[in-house]
């Protein structure tokens, strides 16, 4: 695995994860590799009524990611996330970036097999 | 004349107007429930349910091997029911709204017609008023494709011959309120005099103003709240076509399922006037509307 997702409230590995999958503010696309950083803005996806959380889908996987880190995936957007072949991993709010990333590279999570939030809004 | 009943907030008393008028109706009429989420103009007008059919939305289907991965009907759908990401198409047929377009969009003609179960459209008879309703599937999110399909259904009974309507709308000022109103000639806001009621019935009258129809209000559970109602209605030129008292026999008779016009020669007198009150305003409104066509 070469690239992560992170959802983000910011930029930069000190901001904390956003708990919302598809309506985060942004995603930060680690490269386990290189340690290089880059950040997603997901505007367009916070202000869709509904499928919000599919098109956040879409565009971390054009981002080439292979794993999410984030805090709750919802029913549509775990599906899609599975049908592209994306790790999941939920539960890592409250935290910053940069700890949950260190937590995942530790190994002291849990890969997700089904969406930890109802869908809808 | 198709005149719908409407209202902003829900409660206000919409089914029992429309069941009182309904019931007074002295020309060949279709009472239409399109309240679709909770249809319950049946529980007063007691119809024979004579006919019943599932209702269905077209959906896409994809064919995975005509699909070019294009992305084309993901970019153009607003509600991410299709979605293309890298090798994969998937659909989410419970968020198509059913415009067609990704099926008319595809290059590859990859994408067919499938369909997606949204509740049933039941036609009976009570007494001399033809009865049309449609209700929503438990789960089913999205109520305009089954009211348009319950509006066709409308449209192909009063085809032939001189029919009129009374639609049953769901409250408040929405896609669904909206879809219920926009094909009538005549719009009935009914709403009481509570700061509750009197606040939705302004969201109704605003929602509602730009479609140009004529427009009435009927004022329920007359004798409580404030004066605030009245003056907005004079203000805006809004006229109050009847009052209905706040009385604890009509509340009685609500709760048996009883059609109010027939609780007492008065109030029968009170839905009599309004359908006639309806038809002047309908009449007044006319060179209006031919002025503005």
């Amino acid at each position: 695995m070469r690239k992560i997702a992170i959802t983000s409230e910011g930029p930069g590995l000190d901001d904390r994860v956003d708990p919302r999958f598809g309506r985060t503010a942004g995603f930060v696309i680690v490269d386990l590799e290189t340690m290089e950083t880059r950040y997603i803005d997901n505007g367009r996806s916070q202000i869709l009524a509904q499928g919000a959380g599919i098109q956040a889908a879409q565009l971390i996987v054009q981002a080439g990611a292979e794993c999410l880190l984030t805090g709750y995936v919802g029913p549509k957007a775990f599906d899609a996330l599975t049908a592209a072949g994306i790790q999941i991993v939920q539960n890592l709010d409250g935290m910053t970036v940069r700890e949950a990333l260190e937590r995942f590279k530790s190994g002291s999570v849990r890969v997700a097999d089904g969406p930890n939030r109802e869908g809808g809004k | 004349m198709i005149v719908s009943v409407a209202s902003g907030k829900g409660g206000t008393g919409k089914t029992t107007v429309a069941a009182s008028l309904a019931t007074i109706w002295d020309r060949p009429l279709v009472a239409v429930d399109l309240d679709v989420e909770e249809p319950n103009l049946h529980l007063f007008l007691r119809p024979n349910l004579e006919e019943s059919e599932a209702a269905h939305m077209e959906v896409p289907v994809v064919d995975a091997s005509k699909c070019t991965f294009c992305g084309a009907c993901s970019e153009l759908c607003q509600f991410k029911a299709i979605c293309a990401m890298g090798k994969l198409i998937l659909t989410f047929p419970e968020m198509c709204h059913g415009c067609g377009g990704c099926i008319a969009l595809c290059p590859e003609k990859a994408l067919s017609p499938g369909t997606r179960e949204l509740g049933e459209i039941t036609r009976g008879r009570a007494g001399s008023i033809e009865f049309l309703m449609g209700r929503l599937r438990v789960g089913e999110a999205m109520s305009p494709p089954l009211m348009r399909l319950v509006k066709a259904k409308l449209d192909e009974m009063t085809a032939e011959g001189d029919w009129d309507a009374i639609i049953d709308a769901p409250p408040g000022v929405s896609c669904p309120a909206v879809n219920a109103v926009i094909d009538s000639d005549l719009i009935l806001l009914v709403t009481e005099p509570t700061p509750f009621g009197f606040y939705d019935f302004r969201l109704a009258w605003e929602a509602f103003s730009p479609l140009g129809k004529p427009m009435g209000a009927v004022v329920n559970r007359a004798g409580i709240g404030t004066d605030d109602l009245y003056r907005f209605c004079r203000d805006k030129g809004l006229p109050i076509l009847t009052e209905i008292p706040f009385d604890r026999a009509i509340a009685e008779a609500y709760a048996h399922g009883r059609v109010i016009a027939e609780v007492s020669p008065q109030l029968k007198e009170t839905f009599v006037s309004l359908r006639d009150e309806i038809r002047d305003l309908a009449e007044r409104s006319r060179p209006r509307e031919a002025a503005n066509a």
